[in-house]
């Protein structure tokens, strides 16, 4: 068994094939110069990219989703990071279902939670259609930031940060100095994951988009619905380069092997 | 480090502090999600008609009857795609030299790092009616009007599988690269055929993975929204579709309530059912 059999690689194949063709497929389509879409793309245009620029739902929609993403990380961050830290280093003195109680986010479908966070938030409280999307996206991602954090943490030996506030270091200075720079290759790799997490969201962000405000995907979700033509194969273009180049910055700093862990 | 050594001087604050880091999370959780969750499940109960009414409404219509048996047949039947694709790729991962299998890892990773929209949509330009599969077989002269294969239930499962077996892929290789190579090597070398051995060996120790894979695929899939709105059309109504078109456009909020809690138990039953398999199975993991 050391060798794999040809049957094996020849099934390993055709489904990496699978899993990668479409992407591919979506690429070539994005230069066809039809007005409809087409495989084997017909011609070579690129207006297809200019009218992703042109599209202004587009443009407006893509700030907002990255204001959405990186605010929305950034607040997870800001509440995932101290549960994190007391989970590992306390967490002899928390109950046990703690843990399980920050999975409940990932646990609970999206599409409810979206619901929900309608019916109850926007609705009663009647809160403009941003902050209520923020909410929403800073939750969902909020159980990545928590355990991404976590796993960098458990590896940490505290004894160094006792070892600092012994010699008199302030513990908050302590943490500053010592346990944040130990960490900075899990916090960036939860930061990396809930903001590509939160960029592509549908199930959410569904229910609380409001006049003047949506979010990228939906705004996509609702152009292949009215549209035909090659537009948005040309956005999958540029949101897959965008993707490849946060998978280069990972693999700059952690390495590839942060994939196979 | 026993927990003894790690007491501060200030035994106050050593109880406090973890419990102070924690709040916010907490709360959050709790006033964001639990709280609009429990409105969400009290409206389904508080109805002039009765307690149950809400529920005894749902399942009184076929039509929805419908929904809800399509939507479980997909997910299982995308479930079970999952794991025929993903145990003989995630095996090859796990046997491949090292350098090899973290480009195959990353091969993995990266289309579940692209948006639903963008990998469902990708099977519009596939299966469309001037899609790559129609341009084909009309090129070759096998057929001479285009297939209608897009808007079917049969693309939301194409659709879904592509979208959820990089999941279990990923899941499995974890755990097949953690079987001991010398326990399958003793198996064929004390005469048990290679397929024996995959029943009888390698099959029950990768379990676990497989149960983690199927509860991700089987619960993603139950609970889509982008590829069956996407690849399904009108007619192929799911629950998340169904959950979407009560509350926004019927603007009947209480139907749409009664679809979320259904939606909320069944996919919360299916992981607490399979992770108490998964430990009776391996009860060291757990």
């Amino acid at each position: 068994m050391q060798r794999s059999s040809p049957i094996l690689a020849i099934t390993a194949i055709a489904v990496f094939i699978f899993l990668l063709g479409p992407l591919v497929i979506v690429a070539a389509a994005s230069i066809s110069n039809t007005e409809f879409l087409a495989f084997p793309p017909q011609g070579f245009s690129l207006r297809w990219f200019v009218n992703v620029f042109e599209v202004s739902a587009f443009r407006d929609t893509f700030l907002i989703s990255l204001q959405i993403a990186l605010l929305g990380t950034f607040l997870s961050l800001l509440i995932g990071i101290p549960a994190a830290y007391a989970l590992s280093r306390f967490g002899f003195t928390l109950p046990k279902v703690l843990s399980n109680f920050f999975v409940l986010p990932i646990l609970v479908p999206q599409i409810v939670f979206g619901f929900s966070l309608l019916s109850a938030i926007s609705v009663d409280f009647d809160l403009p259609v941003f902050p209520t999307l923020l909410i929403g996206h800073t939750i969902i991602v909020l159980p990545y930031s928590i355990r991404v954090v976590g796993a960098s943490l458990a590896t940490f030996d505290f004894s160094a940060e006792e070892a600092a506030i012994s010699l008199g270091c302030p513990p908050v200075k302590a943490f500053y100095t010592v346990v944040l720079p130990n960490i900075r290759g899990g916090i960036l790799a939860a930061f990396i994951l809930a903001f590509i997490t939160s960029l592509n969201n549908v199930p959410v962000s569904l229910f609380l988009t409001g006049p003047g405000i949506s979010t990228l995907p939906i705004q996509m979700l609702t152009y292949v619905e009215n549209f035909f033509d090659p537009t948005v194969a040309a956005l999958s273009v540029l949101l897959m380069a965008l993707t490849v180049l946060v998978m280069a910055v990972v693999e700059k700093t952690l390495g590839l092997g942060y994939f196979v862990r | 480090m026993a927990p003894a050594e790690r007491q501060s001087r200030n035994p106050v604050m050593n109880r406090v502090l973890p419990w102070l880091l924690v709040t916010p999370a907490i709360l959050a959780i709790l006033i964001l999600l639990v709280l609009p969750l429990l409105d969400t499940i009290s409206v389904t109960f508080i109805q002039e008609e009765g307690v149950f009414a809400g529920y005894q409404d749902f399942f009184d219509r076929r039509f929805n009857r419908g929904v809800l048996w399509r939507t479980v047949r997909i997910a299982l039947i995308v479930t079970v795609i999952a794991v025929i694709i993903g145990f003989p790729t995630a095996y090859f991962i796990a046997r491949a030299p090292r350098s090899w299998r973290s480009i195959l890892i990353v091969a993995s990773v990266f289309p579940l790092l692209t948006g639903t929209v963008v990998r469902s949509f990708a099977w519009i330009v596939i299966l469309g009616r001037n899609g790559m599969i129609n341009e084909t077989l009309m090129g070759l002269g096998l057929i001479s009007e285009p297939l209608s294969m897009l808007y079917s239930e049969g693309a939301i499962i194409v659709g879904l599988a592509y979208l959820f077996s990089p999941l279990m892929i990923l899941s499995l290789v974890g755990v097949l690269e953690n079987i001991d190579k010398s326990v399958v090597e003793a198996s064929i070398s004390l005469g048990a055929s290679p397929t024996k051995t995959f029943w009888r060996v390698i099959l029950p120790l990768a379990m676990p993975g497989v149960i983690v894979g199927a509860v991700l695929v089987f619960t993603g899939s139950f609970t889509s929204y982008t590829t069956p709105v996407l690849l399904g059309g009108q007619r192929n109504t799911v629950l998340a579709t169904l959950l979407f078109r009560e509350a926004m456009t019927e603007f009947d909020w209480a139907s749409a309530s009664t679809i979320a809690v259904i939606m909320m138990v069944l996919t919360i039953s299916v992981v607490l059912i399979m992770s108490r398999i998964a430990r009776r199975l391996n009860p060291a993991a757990a």
